[in-house]
């Protein structure tokens, strides 16, 4: 007989190992799909994980692709990880950066074709203050009538989704192209364009926002006494009231950090990589984020790392699909995948297997 | 008048049809939810037998066969659920989140040779004399018979849940587990057949969406259906026929803010088809604000792991 | 000698780390009230968790009524006529008598001519209930007659009872013992498991005492005095705590006609409750589970805040002030549920002794911690109170029920308060653990704090506390001194008596 034994301490060895473990299931598992869609499994997995890095033909341009598809699931993960931490579960990120985008670039059509140097810092705040306007719906429904922010959170998206569209129709199509859904391009704006800082890198200001994010986000979960109210919300509620943690606060705090966060991620997009508001500018960050967020094990560092492998994914994606023809779903899977492995093997962090003799007296 | 050239009998009927989907995955999110599990992964398990249900209706022919395949494609799903949190102890929320992520791509990757196919239509149930009635003919008795399974299916789950040991068997493991095991049901063993019904109930809402009521396959044509359900779920205190109220209150909503985008109303369209999710936060906001009855009605147990120490 | 009914042979069972039950025998005669006596995490639990299916033994087996009995779930030791009333986790809160007691049925009559059948035997035994109300609403007492009515339904040969009095009133235990003794009467054995001396020698003609998972002795507890059962139960010879009696100093804490709503659906509200606290006072206040204690402590805490003028600290209103203003002001509070309110399970030592450490003893600067000043705070409350533990690293649940609490205890009092609210302070703690326990809190009152325990240990209450009052539905009985107050009256007073009987009873 198997049985489940709660550990008295959940194991660390486990917790480091088993995104690890789970990456490498799922690259199994992925090979198998792969083989079942009648592609080589070894030339697509090597195509996703090495190929966008080491190939000599594709890494040129794939390389510096790396940090711009990292950088926003990591400033986006960093967030929700916080919340995560408090069983605060924010799943609307995307609505937070497509709302951050929108105020990003509103501000910068509102000044185009003005120059200045003040109009990229005002679109960096407008899209925080965007990512965090549309983070506190769910926050005070929540707070002031305890709504599920599970819930609205995640049918703001939706929301989001159309005021998206509306505005690419509407109030910021770009008045000087007739017929065409999208705004002006962002990146043909000099004052407003998030250009790539040193060449060939793809390090843009959304990657420098991504690093301080995570040193403070760091800073705070392991030093500041805010981090440990997130820690003891998430783990002992009661205890936290008794701490003297205002659950209210929490909540507001944990939303408006992970939706201003996002919202930056949306705007250093929008006016740099993405370039325009447009109808398929979302481009689903925001649910990869929380993927990134459990990889990483919520916890800062980790994050950069499962951000880096799954930014990976991205780019590998799209070189699969250029060069295999994969289905460009099949990385969605594949992410899907990678969640399923390591929460099923994060059992053996807080229980251990045993067999148990079955004779009974 | 706009809202004139709009005819009430085929709006209730369009209700009827756009009520169902979100009724049959919030009737089976209803009794795992009462099981003491919350799955949020609806949405992932709907999209599934959308997909799977098409393509098992266009290789066979059989609107029929479509639905049973949708209702294993949920229910595999929803096993994979019930390994993961049952058996594996891992948290409900993060493997809900998991399960529509997954079942989202998934459906993408299955479906993607199935795009822009008109699948077999599902006919109209023969009501004879019933269907010739004036109005209520039109508007109440000329759907698919999945529209009265589904209803007889929320009358099924009131039974059971009220009436049938089965279902207070159920009711005790969702309230309160521990005392449910001490008394020595196998609180397990109820959750995760609760779960499959579950996915089910699910796989057969999206069969509907992609087999009668669009009638199509697109990747992602769930969108939110799932995530409604489970917010009907709440608004309905976990009772039965108030997620049938709630479901066909919504259909009403859904079904308005389409005939006024057809009949040209001045609102641009994405501002009017954003309705029925705001719609559905403030319902959710006046339910969990306490001013409503029943608002404290979730089962106890509710979303907690359980793992027995002896 | 009675007739045997059930026979325990070497039953032993082994949990990782610890051997539960050792080579545990004895026998329960047909008609026979026998006690179960022992420590917590004596083995008491697991050994009628055997009994009841609940658990397979490692080694040793059953003989029910001259046949072999190894029960592989609850239901079939119903099937052979054994029933259990549980001490917790039993009843379901959001449904009714009638369906709460169908579900502890093997085979249910159909729900009417159940609840018909629930209204007989409550009144043939005199435990009034009524079928169609939910189990929610009922008081501690209510609850537990709806688990015996259970169990009686299903006429059983053995029922076993898991610390039955522990939710009671003493009134209401006297109706309980009537009725148990009337089922002895009638050939229903018992099996009455209690930590509670006096209860067994007045109850029982049997007792199996069990220590460290194994059986000392099995005697009649009418032929041994309290002191020698005692003595067989904790392996050692007790000590009552003792201090220097004090006058009384000024006024520390007072509540004034306070009514306070619970925050949750299923609680008490505090109703009209007015109370001081003097320097160097103890003062017990009693009260079954349920009855406001865990609302008063919060009221006091801060997680609940109360009127701004209704709750005064050395004269100060305190009452919107949240949990650390309060704690810098100089009032700490220990609650009862150590694990996942007065500490976080899975936090280390450290991090639980800045839990409430932080507002008092300067371990936070500008927001952040000094973990090097809080981990030496942790150290030393280890080594003044006796924590056994292998460093401050630990994690709150990998310590004993007893070494935690010690370790919550002896947190708040290293804040040198002025006044400490403590709940149910030795609630399942070991008889050495909690006189130390007392002996510190005690030692607390010496030194001129006020001291405020919640117990619903009125043996604890009657050792410690200066002066008296009681918790009932809600509403605080007045403060009386506790020096020659008779059980009797006390007993009145957790009835919520002081309303209802003629004034003489309880005459100040």
């Amino acid at each position: 007989m198997i049985r489940l034994e709660k550990r008295k301490e959940p194991s660390k060895f486990w917790r480091i190992a088993n995104p690890f473990l789970a990456v490498a299931l799922t690259m199994i598992a992925g090979g198998i799909m792969f083989a079942m869609l009648g592609k080589d499994p070894i030339t697509a997995i090597r195509l996703i994980f090495f190929d966008p890095i080491f190939s000599e033909t594709f890494g040129s341009y794939s390389r510096p692709q790396l940090l711009i598809k990292s950088a926003p699931l990591i400033l986006i993960a960093v967030g929700l990880a916080i919340g995560f931490k408090a069983n605060i579960w924010n799943i609307g990120a995307e609505g937070q950066y497509i709302i951050g985008a929108l105020f990003g670039a509103g501000v910068a059509l509102a000044f185009f074709p003005q120059p200045g140097w003040y109009i990229f810092p005002l679109m960096v705040i407008a899209g925080a203050f965007g990512g965090f306007l549309w983070a506190m719906i769910p926050a005070i429904l929540k707070t002031r009538f305890n709504t599920n922010e599970i819930l609205v959170s995640l049918l703001l998206v939706y929301v989001a989704e159309k005021i998206l569209a509306a505005m690419a129709l509407g109030l910021m199509r770009n008045p000087d192209i007739a017929g065409f859904p999208g705004s002006r391009d962002l990146r043909r704006y000099e004052a407003a364009y998030n250009a790539e800082l040193i060449s060939g890198t793809g390090i843009h200001w959304g990657v420098v926002a991504a690093l301080i994010a995570v040193i403070f986000a760091y800073a705070m979960m392991t030093r500041h006494m805010l981090g440990y109210h997130v820690q003891l919300a998430g783990q002992a509620p009661r205890a936290a009231r008794f701490g003297g943690v205002s659950p209210a606060r929490l909540v507001v705090i944990c939303l408006g950090i992970s939706g201003a966060l996002a919202g930056l991620a949306g705007m250093f997009e929008v006016s740099g990589p993405g370039g325009q508001v447009r109808i398929e500018f979302a481009s689903g960050y925001g649910f990869t984020a929380i993927i990134v967020a459990f990889l990483g094990r919520l916890n800062p560092i980790g994050i950069v790392l499962a951000g880096l492998l799954l930014g990976l994914t991205y780019i590998g994606g799209e070189l699969g699909q250029m060069m295999l023809q994969l289905p460009g779903a099949a990385i969605q899977v594949f992410q899907g995948m990678l969640l399923f492995f390591l929460l099923a093997l994060d059992f053996q962090t807080n229980y251990r297997i045993r067999l148990t003799q079955g004779a009974r007296a | 008048m706009i809202l004139g050239s709009i005819n009430p009998a085929v709006l209730m009927a369009a209700l009827m049809v756009a009520a169902t989907p979100i009724l049959l995955a919030a009737i089976g999110e209803l009794v795992v939810e009462k099981s003491g599990v919350l799955n949020l992964g609806v949405e992932g398990m709907m999209i599934m037998g959308a997909c799977l249900g098409f393509i098992v209706a266009v290789n066979t022919g059989s609107p029929f066969l479509g639905f049973v395949g949708a209702a294993f494609a949920g229910m595999a799903l929803s096993l994979l659920f019930a390994l993961l949190t049952q058996a594996l102890m891992t948290n409900q929320v993060a493997s809900g989140l998991a399960l529509t992520l997954f079942g989202l791509g998934l459906s993408a990757l299955l479906g993607q040779r199935y795009v822009g196919i008109t699948p077999p239509r599902t006919p109209k149930l023969d009501l004879g004399p019933l269907s010739d009635i004036p109005f209520l003919g039109r508007a109440i008795f000329s759907h698919d018979i999945m529209v009265y399974l589904t209803i007889a299916l929320v009358a099924a789950v009131w039974w059971f849940l009220k009436y049938s040991r089965a279902g207070m068997i159920l009711r005790a493991v969702g309230e309160n587990h521990d005392a449910a095991h001490a008394l020595g049901y196998h609180v397990k063993r109820v959750r995760v057949l609760a779960i499959m019904f579950g996915g089910a109930c699910a796989g057969l809402g999206g069969a509907y969406l992609s087999l009668i009521r669009v009638p199509q396959w697109t990747e992602g044509m769930t969108v939110g259906a799932g995530w409604i359900a489970l917010a009907l779920v709440v608004f309905a205190s976990w009772r039965p026929w108030r997620a049938m109220a709630g479901a066909y209150l919504f259909g009403g909503i859904v079904v308005l803010q389409l005939n006024l985008q057809a009949a040209g109303v001045k609102i641009p369209v994405e501002y009017l088809s954003m309705s029925p999710y705001l719609i559905t936060i403030a319902v959710l906001v006046f339910i969990s604000s306490g001013k409503a009855r029943g608002s404290s009605n979730a089962p106890g147990s509710l979303n907690r792991p359980f793992h027995a120490s002896s | 000698m009675r007739q045997p009914l059930l026979r325990l042979d070497g039953l032993t069972k082994a949990y990782p780390g610890v051997l539960a039950n050792d080579n545990v025998s004895f026998e329960i005669g047909i008609g026979q009230m026998h006690a179960l006596l022992g420590e917590n995490g004596a083995g008491k639990s697991t050994l009628v968790k055997m009994i009841y299916g609940l658990v397979k033994p490692d080694k040793g087996q059953m003989v029910l009524r001259d046949l072999p009995y190894a029960p592989a779930q609850p239901s079939e030791a119903r099937k052979n006529g054994v029933a259990m009333v549980f001490q917790h986790f039993s009843l379901f809160d959001a449904l009714d008598v009638a369906e709460n007691v169908a579900l502890g049925m093997e085979n249910p009559p159909a729900m009417r001519d159940l609840a018909k059948r629930i209204r007989d035997v409550s009144e043939e035994y005199g435990l009034p209930l009524d079928p169609n109300r939910l189990v929610g609403d009922l008081s501690a007492g209510e609850r537990q007659r709806v688990e015996i009515v259970r169990c009686l339904l299903q006429d059983p040969k053995l029922l076993i009872m898991d610390e039955p009095t522990s939710v009671l009133t003493p009134q209401e235990v006297e109706i309980l013992f009537r009725t148990l003794r009337q089922l002895s009467s009638e050939g229903t054995a018992i099996l009455y498991i209690s930590h509670k001396l006096e209860e067994i020698r007045a109850l029982c003609d049997e007792a199996t005492i069990l220590r460290g998972g194994k059986k000392v002795a099995t005697c009649d507890p009418r032929e041994k005095s309290a002191r020698e059962l005692a003595e067989l139960m904790v392996g050692q010879i007790l000590t009552p705590p003792e201090r220097a009696a004090k006058p009384r100093g000024d006024v520390l804490l007072s509540v004034e006609n306070l009514s306070l709503k619970s925050n949750n659906p299923f609680g008490t509200s505090l109703k009209d409750i007015s109370f001081q606290l003097h320097a160097g006072e103890v003062l017990g206040i009693a009260g079954v589970a349920g009855n406001g204690q865990d609302e008063l402590l919060l009221m006091l805490s801060g997680e609940i805040p109360s009127p701004s003028g209704q709750v005064k600290l050395k004269s100060q209103p305190i009452g919107q002030l949240g949990p650390n203003a309060r704690r810098v002001r100089g009032l700490v509070t220990a609650p009862e549920e150590r694990l996942g309110h007065a500490a976080a399970p899975d936090m280390s030592l450290t991090a639980n002794a800045l839990l409430s450490g932080a507002a008092r003893k300067g371990l936070v600067k500008n927001g952040f911690i000094d973990w090097k000043k809080t981990d030496t705070f942790a150290r030393e409350i280890i080594a003044k109170f006796d924590v056994r533990t292998p460093g401050s690293h630990v994690l709150a649940r990998a310590l004993s029920g007893g070494n935690l609490q010690k370790f919550v205890i002896g947190r708040e009092i290293e804040l040198a308060p002025d006044v400490i609210v403590v709940n149910q302070p030795t609630w399942g703690v070991d008889a050495s653990a909690a006189a130390f326990i007392r002996q510190a809190l005690l030692d607390l009152a010496s030194a001129g704090a006020g001291v405020l325990v919640i117990s619903q240990d009125l043996d604890e209450l009657l050792e410690v506390a200066d002066s008296f009052a009681a918790l009932n539905e809600g509403r605080l009985t007045p403060v009386r001194p506790a020096k020659g107050l008779t059980v009797e009256e006390i007993g009145l007073m957790m009835g919520g008596a002081h309303d209802m009987h003629p004034a003489h009873e309880v005459a100040e």
